[in-house]
């Protein structure tokens, strides 16, 4: 098929920075993978698999994939359930529909940055005068160091907390438009078999919002290996990252970009292992939903 | 192909130019030396630094303000053909072996020997000097004199004692002693390895790897689990905020903040080393000095190296004062740091010799990011989780050993 120059004017520009700074630095990445490259992008040694097999070995490695699960044990389920739950509660109101939808949106409108900020210096602070430990001191109780504490690893409820502020508005509106598919006759239909509504529920909109759940899982688990910008801005201070809750992310941020490490070789190797990873459970979650 | 930055820094350069404005008749080939610092917090060195450059005549340099996090914009900014001239860093061995840095050992001429040993050794890397001392900062214990008075305590010369005096002084809501949200692992570290008398690396050696190193770290363990320590304050150790406000008897912290803390508590205040464990160890503040480098990919390699002699040797009068005229650092030179009246008393005066007593390089340039992370790590999981501080110490021990084998064979 041939384009006219119509199409290659609007589709160009993007299309020529997607090639120069999306699929170039991935091919590059993946050619810096079979190389020692240390502080340098242009690396001569190959070492071929040598990345890999140092990354599959790499105990903090490992232990940043198993990092991820926990986050995302806690996220994905919480975000599913609550994010429908709001949609039918949004979905079935008839006062003030548009206000509800609007402000439980808004959160996803705000900088994972900044609210990490939020969480970590005002509400989650350590100190007596902060907002979480200023409610436990009326009912007695002592001051809990939030993002410092691992034994029990506070640190869990700030960045589950965060994220389900931040992320439950967006797939709330996924829901909702998934709900106003539904064709009311289902629900005419069903009342007339006698159906509460919990059986509704169950029977008639369950079925019928699968490919918008299907969707929402994918999103959420995807966004959940993504975790960076809150652990990141909550935990990580000059001095580094600490050795617990590093999702692999921010390992591979250190190891290919901190300071003093510049080790492109093993960040490229372990960007490619989680990039298998993703796509694997992708397809394997996509096949076991569909069935 | 033009990327993003080269874009924004052609930007940002023809803004520079067109704030230049009139010729100004210096010579060189029209292009500026690009100079890179860090953002300094303290108000004034931006126009400080921007007002040396403006009277070097040999040629115009321009001077580029990175805030932000400068460390991984620089080391990035290294890979590339755009990146600074001339800039202010600590070397790196992994930035030396990929060739990225100038030997400027020639630089010094006879003023080397007025640069103290140990600043020098830190910016040493296999007998070469990479960068040219530019100003010493260093960390120190503070503790507030009233709150010891009325305690009955006295400043801890043990790291026993300082775990005793940070529970006696802990009452109410006055924490004992603040070193940092991570519970001190960060920072005291080293400061505990030193008080037993080991270090990161020694002679291109593991330094850590000893029984005692597990004593040491169990003495921070011991400190977290005391009760007596603040977690979780708004500003992190590097800033006096915690202390000046009454929060803490004790903060770790560093030079650069005295001249706030005098502002805030007067005289109520003193400053200590981190102290020694016992037998074989000594007393250690750690010791580190931002220099000036030049970029092997520049290429006005020449001119670059004039500039930073001019500006960093012969310039001495610019030494103090941007070490002494805005924040507060140490000037590396002896000769300057001697007659310099702001560190003839007081808490200054004792840093000054702290420095010379006790000075422990924090970042030596072999001791690189896999090592750190690694010993980090352990140290993390020693104080704050309770694991068993011989197993992990080995652990980081072994990574460190893999990667001196890795840079000297």
């Amino acid at each position: 098929m041939r384009h006219g120059r119509a199409f290659w004017l609007f589709v160009g520009p993007f299309a020529a920075g997607l090639l120069v700074f999306v699929y170039v630095p991935i091919g590059w990445s993946l050619v810096l993978s079979f190389f020692d490259a240390r502080n340098t992008v242009t690396p001569t040694e190959f070492v071929g698999l040598r990345n890999y097999v140092d990354m599959l070995t790499d105990g903090p490695f490992l232990s940043s994939l198993g990092t991820f699960s926990v986050f995302a044990a806690f996220v994905v389920p919480l975000t599913f359930v609550l994010a429908l739950a709001l949609a039918l509660l949004v979905n079935q109101i008839s006062f003030m529909q548009a206000f509800f939808r609007s402000v439980f949106f808004l959160p996803t409108a705000c900088s994972y940055v900044v609210a990490s900020l939020v969480w970590k210096l005002s509400i989650f602070n350590g100190l007596r005068s902060g907002l979480a430990n200023t409610v436990l001191g009326w009912f007695g109780a002592d001051p809990v160091a939030w993002t410092v504490s691992t034994s029990p690893p506070w640190y869990w409820l700030v960045l589950v907390t965060l994220r389900l502020w931040l992320q439950l508005g967006f797939y709330m509106i996924l829901f909702i438009a998934g709900l106003q598919r539904i064709p009311v006759v289902l629900y005419e239909a069903a009342a007339l078999d006698g159906a509460r509504s919990w059986q509704a529920f169950r029977f008639v909109t369950l079925p019928q919002l699968r490919t918008t759940s299907v969707a929402v899982l994918l999103l959420l688990l995807i966004g959940a290996y993504q975790a960076f910008d809150e652990f990141y801005n909550v935990l990580g201070t000059d001095r580094g990252y600490p050795p617990f809750a590093r999702p692999p992310l921010i390992y591979l941020y250190y190891t290919a970009l901190g300071s003093g490490g510049q080790d492109f070789g093993h960040g490229s190797a372990g960007a490619v292992i989680l990039t298998l990873l993703i796509v694997g459970v992708t397809l394997l979650q996509g096949r076991a939903v569909r069935r | 192909m033009i990327s993003r930055r080269r874009l924004l820094s052609l930007a940002c350069a023809s803004v520079l130019l067109a704030a230049c404005g009139s010729n100004t008749g210096r010579g060189g080939n029209g292009q500026a030396l690009k100079q890179w610092y860090h953002a300094y917090g303290e108000p004034g060195v931006r126009q400080a630094v921007e007002r040396y450059a403006k009277a070097y005549t040999k040629t115009q340099v321009s001077v580029q303000w990175n805030p932000g996090d400068y460390d991984s914009k620089l080391a990035t900014s290294l890979l590339s053909d755009g990146g600074p001239d001339v800039f202010e860093s600590t070397p790196q061995i992994s930035s030396v072996r990929a060739g990225q840095l100038v030997p400027l050992d020639d630089v010094f001429g006879d003023a080397r020997s007025d640069f103290s040993d140990s600043i020098l050794a830190t910016h040493t890397v296999d007998g070469k000097i990479y960068g040219v001392p530019q100003a010493v900062d260093m960390q120190m214990l503070f503790y507030r004199k009233s709150f010891f008075s009325q305690a009955g305590v006295q400043p801890p010369s043990t790291v026993d004692e300082l775990i005793d005096v940070s529970r006696r002084l802990t009452a109410g809501s006055v924490k004992g002693l603040f070193a940092g949200n991570d519970g001190g692992g960060g920072v005291l570290g080293g400061p505990a390895l030193w008080s037993t008398g080991l270090d990161y690396v020694r002679d291109h050696q593991v330094g850590f790897d000893d029984p005692l190193a597990a004593t040491a770290i169990g003495k921070l363990r011991e400190l977290y689990t005391s009760g007596s320590l603040l977690l979780g304050a708004v500003k992190d150790w590097a800033e006096p905020d915690a202390f000046t406000q009454g929060l803490v008897a004790m903060q770790w912290t560093g030079l650069w903040a005295v001249p706030a803390v005098a502002k805030a508590l007067g005289d109520d205040f003193g400053v200590l080393p981190f102290p020694s464990l016992g037998a074989g160890g000594s007393a250690s503040v750690p010791v580190g000095a931002f220099g000036a480098m030049v970029n092997a990919k520049s290429k006005r390699i020449d001119e670059a190296k004039d500039f930073v002699r001019w500006l960093w040797i012969e310039k001495t009068d610019y030494q103090e004062d941007f070490n002494l005229g805005y924040g507060f650092h140490i000037p590396p030179r002896k000769s300057i740091s001697e007659r310099a009246s702001k560190l003839t008393s007081g808490a200054a005066a004792d840093a000054v010799k702290f420095v010379r007593d006790n000075a422990k390089a924090s970042n030596p340039p072999d001791w690189t990011s896999v090592m750190r992370t690694a010993f980090n790590d352990a140290v993390s999981r020693v104080v704050r989780d309770g694991a068993p501080a011989d197993a992990e110490l080995r652990a980081a021990a072994d990574v460190a050993r893999d990667e001196l084998k890795r840079l000297y064979g």
